[in-house]
């Protein structure tokens, strides 16, 4: 399925990240956001709320964040694809929704702009440190699909793919910028709206019936139901109860165990499929550099410093960071000697790092407090003492 | 029992306290109203007052180390909160005072917040704190939208107005909701003490602060705080357009005491809502007839505040 052209502004703009982010769910089918006016992800829906109109979709903005992540989820299941957008202490008044729509399979975008935290932290300066709350910051066991964009023009293409991941997996999908990225401009060029491939949601083919089961799989998918389309007869009951098949609250160790094990298994068993990731210089590298989102693009110069005083580094990007490009890293840890991970916090990737290279290689953290993005010379410090 | 206030006859600029504590110095835009009646309302509550302040512009400007203009103790905590933690600091206060380890006197708890902070995401802890009833006043600074993070709609923009999320075009007329009323949602608590201000009446706003710092229990007062660079407006214009929003019945001034209301500010002849209108960027999209709409709303509703007057509400 492609693009609807009407939400598709082709061309070359110049736009920065937040604008972008906007651009991108309109190409990728969203007609419907809900949101509240928090730095620096305000832009994001101060476009939203003039760009949305003029192509038949709705914008309201909520009383709060709380609001807002669940509008989206009822304008989900009424058939609509949407997004809210925050930052984060917004991002922490949605986390209970953020689970709800984990546990209900309920498509939606959360795209959150990073800022320095935590509480009410650096509104205006950057941060990477929501990681692992992208991860599972609400309640009980799930999984998400966190993508970090690093330029304004990911921020549109990755957008699209943030929309086309929530329809295909039924899943919050967090889209986690950053404040460097969603207030950075530059050139983003939009394609031809045929030249967008869009996923549409996918609807049951059995007939409304008494026994009709919300939750029941077809098509030979194992893991994801397809949703009922709103209007033509089918009722259903959707709930953040432990539930059956059918949708209705079924609490018991059994109902719990198999579903809960559905909706991490999706993700989980699907990792490789979802797996986004970049690579640059790693065939020889002996260090290899580990950052996504804005750090991603301070390592390159890392990298090319270090590559000038003739050390042999390389940079891996997770471009989508969870579910983690687990058998990508597990390749490149058995042809490195070391990995320098950078993010904009104190250790939250590195961990999963960490986890995957288990000792087989030295695990190095470039950790930075936010507000400001790396000096990639310090980086390039860590990495000649690394490789010493 | 009732609380019962002498009336004022007297009221000169010399009687006006000249303590000052929201001093100079604090980064608020040129012109700012808020500023303006958040330094009127300490200078009436003095020293022994202690401050929790929501998210917003007046926490930004006022707080940050070295520009700091607070001169009594200031909290902030987030955005949706401010009236809990009052709530928390009254109750740690009176349980301190009960076991005896701070001397009994009057410590005045102010719980404040803009529209955004006060209508929207802090409405369900206001109204958890004026329900329980704590020894407090919570200000609301109302500019009619969220402009700490650049002038997007709250349910207290009025309507009409053009603000960045509410853009005004050939598809919106702006703003499309009429502004909440809150004073009344509070008034709705039974709490002794409801009053609207603006820093363009000095001396009814220093009798506001004063009889709510007297009442025992809570009390709320929603100031009218004119927003220069929200409003699209002249900077020297904030004082002159607070007098002219009460005098065309736009923001009408009153007080509920005891559940009586009280119009404190009479206006028989409202003046017409284009002298108001005509000087802010926010309504200048707005066309006669939508104009003329919005004059018989306010009309309608300061004459159903006329007729309550003097009612137990």
């Amino acid at each position: 399925m492609k693009a609807d052209p009407k939400g598709v502004l082709t061309g070359a703009h110049f736009l920065d990240g937040d604008h972008a982010c906007c651009e991108g769910a309109l190409a990728a089918g969203c007609r419907c956001a809900f949101g509240y006016p928090i730095t620096p992800s305000t832009e994001v829906v101060e476009r939203i709320s003039r760009r949305f109109p003029m192509v038949g979709g709705v914008f309201l903005q909520m009383e709060d964040e709380i609001g807002s992540s669940i509008a989206i989820q009822g304008a989900a299941w009424g058939g609509k694809k949407v997004m809210t957008v925050s930052s984060g202490p917004g991002i922490s008044l949605m986390m209970e929704h953020i689970g709800l729509a984990a546990m209900t399979e309920t498509p939606c975008v959360f795209v959150n702009v990073q800022r320095g935290g935590p509480s009410t932290g650096l509104p205006t300066l950057t941060g990477q440190a929501d990681m692992m709350q992208a991860r599972w910051g609400s309640h009980g066991d799930y999984e998400t699909i966190a993508i970090c964009p690093n330029s304004p023009q990911e921020c549109f293409d990755l957008a699209i793919d943030a929309f086309n991941l929530a329809e295909q997996y039924r899943i919050p999908v967090m889209f986690m910028m950053d404040e460097s990225v969603g207030h950075m401009t530059e050139r983003v060029v939009i394609p031809e709206a045929d030249e967008i491939d869009i996923v549409e949601r996918r609807y049951t083919k059995k007939p409304p019936s008494d026994d009709y089961e919300l939750y029941a799989l077809e098509d030979d998918n194992p893991f994801v139901p397809p949703m009922p389309p709103v209007g033509e007869g089918y009722r259903f009951h959707v709930t953040g109860l432990t539930h059956d098949d059918k949708g209705y609250p079924a609490m018991d160790a059994q109902t719990q165990q198999k579903l809960i094990r559905r909706i991490v298994d999706k993700i989980r068993l699907n990792a490789d499929a979802i797996a986004k990731y970049e690579e640059y210089q790693t065939e020889d590298a002996d260090i290899i550099l580990v950052a996504y989102g804005i750090t991603s693009r301070v390592v390159i110069r890392t990298m090319e410093m270090a590559r000038e005083k003739g050390l042999k580094v390389g940079v891996f990007r997770p471009v989508i960071v969870w579910p983690f490009p687990e058998t990508r890293l597990k390749e490149l840890m058995d042809q490195t000697k070391a990995f320098v991970v950078a993010e904009l916090n104190y250790g939250q990737v590195v961990l999963e790092v960490e986890r995957l290279v288990a000792g087989r290689a030295k695990v190095v953290l470039a950790g930075h407090g936010g507000g400001d993005i790396h000096d990639p010379k310090e980086i390039l410090r860590l990495v000649e003492e690394v490789a010493k | 029992m009732a609380t019962t206030f002498s009336p004022i006859s007297v009221f000169a600029a010399r009687l006006m306290p000249k303590e000052q504590r929201f001093v100079s110095g604090h980064r608020a835009c040129q012109g700012c109203a808020e500023a303006l009646a958040v330094r009127m309302v300490h200078s009436i509550l003095g020293r022994n007052t202690i401050v929790a302040s929501a998210t917003g512009c007046m926490e930004i400007i006022s707080s940050s180390y070295p520009d700091t203009a607070w001169t009594v103790p200031w909290i902030h905590v987030a955005f949706e909160n401010a009236a809990a933690v009052a709530s928390g600091v009254e109750a740690g206060l009176s349980i301190l005072m009960k076991k005896g380890k701070i001397p009994q006197r009057k410590i005045q708890v102010v719980g404040m917040g803009g529209d955004g902070g006060t209508a929207d995401i802090g409405l369900q802890s206001l109204s958890g704190a004026m329900e329980r009833g704590h020894d407090m006043i919570y200000i609301c600074y109302d500019n009619e939208a969220y402009m700490n993070t650049g002038i997007q709609r709250s349910s207290s923009t009025p309507y009409g107005a053009s603000t960045t999320t509410s853009p005004a075009g050939s598809l919106s007329i702006g703003q499309h909701t009429w502004k909440k009323n809150i004073p009344m949602i509070m008034a709705g608590h039974k709490i002794p003490y409801v009053a609207t201000a603006s820093p363009s009446y000095p001396f009814d706003l220093a009798q506001k602060v004063k009889k709510a710092a007297k009442v025992k229990g809570p009390a709320y007062l929603h100031i009218y705080a004119c927003c220069p660079t929200g409003w699209r407006m002249k900077p020297d214009m904030a004082v002159q357009i607070g007098r002219l929003a009460v005098e065309t019945g736009v923001f009408p001034l009153y007080e509920i005491e005891q559940g009586v209301l009280r119009i404190t500010h009479k206006t028989p002849e409202l003046r017409p809502l284009k002298e108001y209108t005509k000087h802010q960027g926010r309504f200048r999209h707005l066309d006669d007839a939508t104009l003329e709409e919005i004059e018989r709303r306010v009309l309608d509703e300061y004459r159903k505040l006329e007729r309550r007057e003097g009612l137990a509400l």
